[in-house]
């Protein structure tokens, strides 16, 4: 789903020139004529800082992202109920003591949530960072250097769009929960399966970028292959890399809530989101808050990224604004 | 015509031989099939030893390899851990499954068409926003809670308003209905409603994205206002010129993510309680029972394979480039 991604971070398109002008006629205005062809010094990043931070949407996703991340990771640490704890009060609508309820044995719906969420959290957030630094080496060194790496990794990722990804988690993961699994495993496991996609977008803007003559002049100044990756080139891909990072996350999540939901993911007496809307569904009638909260904090996790995706492919390529997604 | 339709099945046929070297090697190291027999402590070693005579383990993994690439050609799927053969499992399985599969497939295509061009004729009008809105939350929403929310609370409505059982919430079929197909079709159809409207509303919600900017970016182009410019009637700029055009990525993006459909399909049985191929799937690599997860990822990805090249045939059709070039 990510080959159009716009790989452009590094190109000066007709929207940065015009800001650049607007900048400095201002600038031009307030400290006289004579300063008046100084043109105000922003470097890339500062314009796509600006740009992002004028997407009201990806701004106010991000907040609300953050903040729900932060409360997954620590607030079951702060909340006065344990997610194992039994309180006297069993199946209790959402109410002040119990703002998510109480399930059938007693347990305290908001600390479960928090628990889940921590467990989901914790994996995608792995997963992510996993699969964007192995996707992202492995996609610059085939994009760079072409030949077999090249050819291997893309006839394997040909390969991997054959079969289901949740097919070969299902096996892998309960695989390895027979050998005794724990969170982290599910995450490389995980992480593992979704590497393929970034490695292929950063791949294709590495065989365009590597044809550029900034390249070429710094191959011609001595610059050596690692110094051409890592100083030219990847700092040129780091937009690709972000908004694909941010898919990865809405992924991430949504595949690890449905492989515990299936049963195969994080196993009891410890919760995941997914895990926590499979008991809920159960009594989804008579309890329907056990079903409801479970899912929306996954809904918010995935919405909030691909909002936070959607600024941050118009701040890094804003040629791309006609049809944003 | 022909010659591209022959280039493309020969193209298929290492694919899938690919595909099975790799599904091999992944299900061969993710379980031993005799592992229950050996966790019993009573069993002894001569049985272990003949077993895995039988089952070819004690040879070299590319002669057992051949040994079952060999006998699956020949139809011979091989038998479960509790001895019934593979194929007429699987094949009744399948059935199951793919009605789910190719329907949802379908409508998501057709909504895909419809959300995405109403929103790129009528660019930021409010039907633009809303099928916007709608797409990244179709997005950003697990497909079993959706499935859920479906069965547990829109069916039961329904079906209290109605007073009589109008969908169904638990099964493929109401088992021992007997009668031929075609007597039996309502009863499937019901059955079919609800995890088809979830399945094709998480797929459609990325198919309308890639619709919408396909249809913005072919409407800006230049022939669109030369047909204009010429005096076609609207109806005739949009359907001939702008929608047959603008259709030919979307038939990529089906194709590449007809796996990730059919991983969908998987997770949304299980909310139906269907015995389709999700079922046979989990059971399978939960008992472990390596034959059936093999047979099931190959299948599998034979039928991915055969979409794909379907939807190589239809871009054929759609675009000339493609068939002459």
């Amino acid at each position: 789903m990510a080959e159009n991604e716009p790989a452009a971070a590094g190109t000066r398109t007709g929207a940065d020139v015009e800001e650049r002008a607007g900048a400095a006629a201002e600038q031009a205005a307030a400290r006289g004529p004579e300063r008046e062809f100084t043109v105000a010094a922003k470097t890339q990043w500062q314009l796509i800082l600006r740009r992002f931070l004028q997407h009201r949407l990806a701004i106010g996703s991000l907040i609300v992202f953050l903040l729900v991340v932060v409360v997954s990771l620590v607030g079951a640490r702060l909340w006065h109920y344990k997610y194992e704890d039994i309180t006297p009060e069993f199946s209790t609508a959402p109410s002040l003591k119990h703002p998510m309820g109480t399930d059938g044995l007693g347990h305290d719906g908001f600390a479960q949530v928090l628990r889940g969420a921590q467990k989901s959290v914790q994996i995608t957030l792995l997963v992510a960072l996993l699969s964007t630094t192995f996707g992202t080496l492995l996609g610059a060194y085939a994009g760079y250097y072409r030949g077999v790496t090249d050819s291997v990794l893309m006839r394997f990722t040909d390969l991997v769009l054959t079969i289901p990804a949740i097919a070969i988690l299902i096996v892998v993961a309960s695989a390895l929960n027979r050998a005794g699994g724990s969170w982290w495993v599910i995450a490389i496991v995980l992480a593992a399966l979704l590497w393929t996609s970034i490695a292929r977008v950063v791949r294709g803007v590495f065989l365009s970028l590597r044809e550029k003559e900034y390249v070429e002049a710094a191959r011609a100044l001595g610059a050596s292959d690692w110094r051409i990756i890592y100083r030219h080139l990847l700092p040129n891909a780091t937009g690709a890399v972000i908004v694909n990072a941010t898919i990865i996350v809405a992924v991430a999540i949504l595949s690890e809530t449905a492989l515990s939901y299936l049963g195969v993911g994080v196993q009891s007496p410890d919760v995941s989101l997914g895990s926590l809307i499979s008991a809920g569904q159960q009594a989804a009638t008579t309890r329907p808050w056990l079903f409801y909260f479970p899912g929306l904090i996954i809904i918010i996790i995935a919405l909030t990224i691909n909002f936070i995706g959607d600024g941050l492919r118009d701040a890094f390529d804003p040629t791309q604004r006609r049809v944003r997604a | 015509m022909l010659a591209y339709t022959i280039r493309r099945l020969l193209i298929a046929v290492p694919i899938i031989i690919a595909s099975s070297i790799l599904v091999f090697l992944l299900v061969a190291f993710s379980g031993d099939p005799l592992a229950n027999l050996k966790a019993n402590p009573r069993t002894p070693p001569e049985v272990i030893k003949l077993r895995e005579h039988q089952l070819n383990l004690d040879k070299p993994l590319p002669q057992r390899y051949l040994i079952w690439a060999g006998n699956f050609v020949k139809g011979d799927f091989g038998k479960t851990v509790d001895g019934r053969e593979i194929r007429p499992l699987l094949w009744q399985r399948m059935q199951v499954t793919l009605r789910m599969v190719i329907l949802a497939i379908l409508i998501s295509i057709i909504l895909a068409v419809v959300a995405g061009v109403v929103s790129a004729v009528k660019q930021y009008s409010g039907w633009d926003y809303v099928f916007t809105f709608l797409g990244f939350l179709f997005l950003s929403m697990p497909v079993f809670w959706l499935a859920a929310l479906l069965k547990e609370y829109l069916a039961i409505d329904l079906n209290n308003f109605f007073g009589k059982q109008v969908i169904f919430t638990v099964g493929a079929e109401t088992p021992n209905l007997g009668g031929s197909f075609l007597s039996r079709l309502p009863n499937i159809l019901g059955h079919l409603v609800l995890p088809t409207i979830a399945l094709s509303l998480i797929t459609y919600a990325a198919w309308s994205r890639y619709q919408r900017a396909s249809m913005l970016d072919v409407l800006s182009s230049d022939y669109i206002r030369l047909a204009r410019a010429k005096g076609l009637t609207p109806f005739r700029v949009m359907t001939r010129h702008t929608l047959r055009n603008a259709l030919i990525p979307l038939v990529t993006v089906v194709a590449i993510d007809t796996a990730l459909v059919f991983g969908g399909a998987v997770v949304t049985e299980q909310v139906f309680a269907w015995q389709g191929m999700g079922s046979l799937l989990l059971t399978a690599a939960t008992t472990p029972d390596v034959n059936t997860v093999l047979a099931w990822l190959i299948v599998t990805s034979i039928i991915v394979v055969v979409f794909n090249l379907i939807a190589d045939l239809l871009y054929a059709v759609l675009d000339p480039r493609i068939r002459y070039g």
